[in-house]
């Protein structure tokens, strides 16, 4: 079973990290290229310190990885972070899928 | 085919279904609407849902539970948000303890159904967000995905009778 991959603490993280639109937007952005955490601070109406919580919540569920250059943190996406996410809806999605076959049945039954 | 899409976003963890069936929206609203006829496709035939409250009107509540292989059980509820019969219904969807109130810790998934009819046919569009934590992980623990397999064989046999109907 693919959740089997998960413990109950991995994906707490990984649920919280994705609970929050500041955090979901920096995914967006990280996942399709690099940015250093002062670079997303200045996109954001908050705080340097505020912006680099949220990062430091997506490295704790491995959605990123930061890197230090020269002066710079650098941020990047963490795709098996991603995938991890993404197999969790599929998991979901045959749920779905599965219900939306039993509807039909019943329907079909008149 | 039921299924026409489902659209997942990992980066908002939402999941769209979208599926039409060859009923009218009316028919289609009551599968939703009947506590009986929900409970025969809410849980897997292996962890089949009894909704033992079901009051489907705006800030109603449902409660059920499904009960598995070993007579095990896992509780749930409803929270229904906003109704507009028969073409959409809302509901916040969480976890429940044996008593059937809710655990609130496990978190909640927030569902928005839209029924639109096709002239007489009927397209169903399923929007869940995930609000937060691990719910989806919990549901599939309760044994969900081994029913799952099981659900698509009696599917198989079901649709293979109706052919011959």
């Amino acid at each position: 079973m693919v959740v089997d991959q998960f413990s109950d603490a991995e994906l707490d993280r990984l649920f919280q990290a994705f609970a929050d639109t500041t955090r979901r937007d920096i995914m967006r952005r990280v996942a399709v290229g690099e940015y250093s955490v002062s670079g997303l601070a200045s996109l954001y109406a908050m705080s340097f310190a505020a912006v680099q919580k949220h990062v430091a919540v997506l490295e704790r569920a491995s959605l990123v990885s930061k890197e230090r250059r020269g002066r710079e943190q650098i941020v990047r996406g963490n795709h098996e972070g991603l995938q991890k996410a993404r197999r969790l809806l599929d998991e979901y999605e045959a749920i779905w899928r599965q219900r939306a076959e039993r509807i039909a049945d019943i329907l079909a039954e008149e | 085919m039921t299924v026409i899409s489902s659209t997942k976003s990992t980066e908002a963890l939402s999941f769209t279904l979208v599926a039409e069936f060859d009923a009218d929206v009316e028919r289609v609203w009551q599968i939703w609407e009947d506590p009986r006829q929900l409970e025969r496709w809410w849980g897997p035939p292996t962890w089949p849902a009894t909704f033992v409250k079901h009051e489907f009107t705006p800030g109603g509540e449902a409660s059920y539970y499904m009960t598995g292989p070993e007579g095990e059980k896992a509780g749930g509820w409803w929270r229904i948000t906003a109704i507009e019969a028969p073409r959409r219904l809302e509901f916040d969807d969480g976890f429940a303890d044996d008593d059937g109130a809710p655990v609130e810790a496990m978190g909640t998934t927030h569902a928005t159904v839209t029924l639109e009819d096709l002239g007489g046919r009927t397209r169903m569009t399923v929007l869940s967000t995930f609000e937060s934590e691990e719910q989806m992980g919990k549901m599939i623990d309760m044994g969900m995905e081994d029913g799952m397999k099981e659900a698509a064989g009696q599917i198989d046999a079901l649709l293979a009778e109706h052919s011959r109907a």
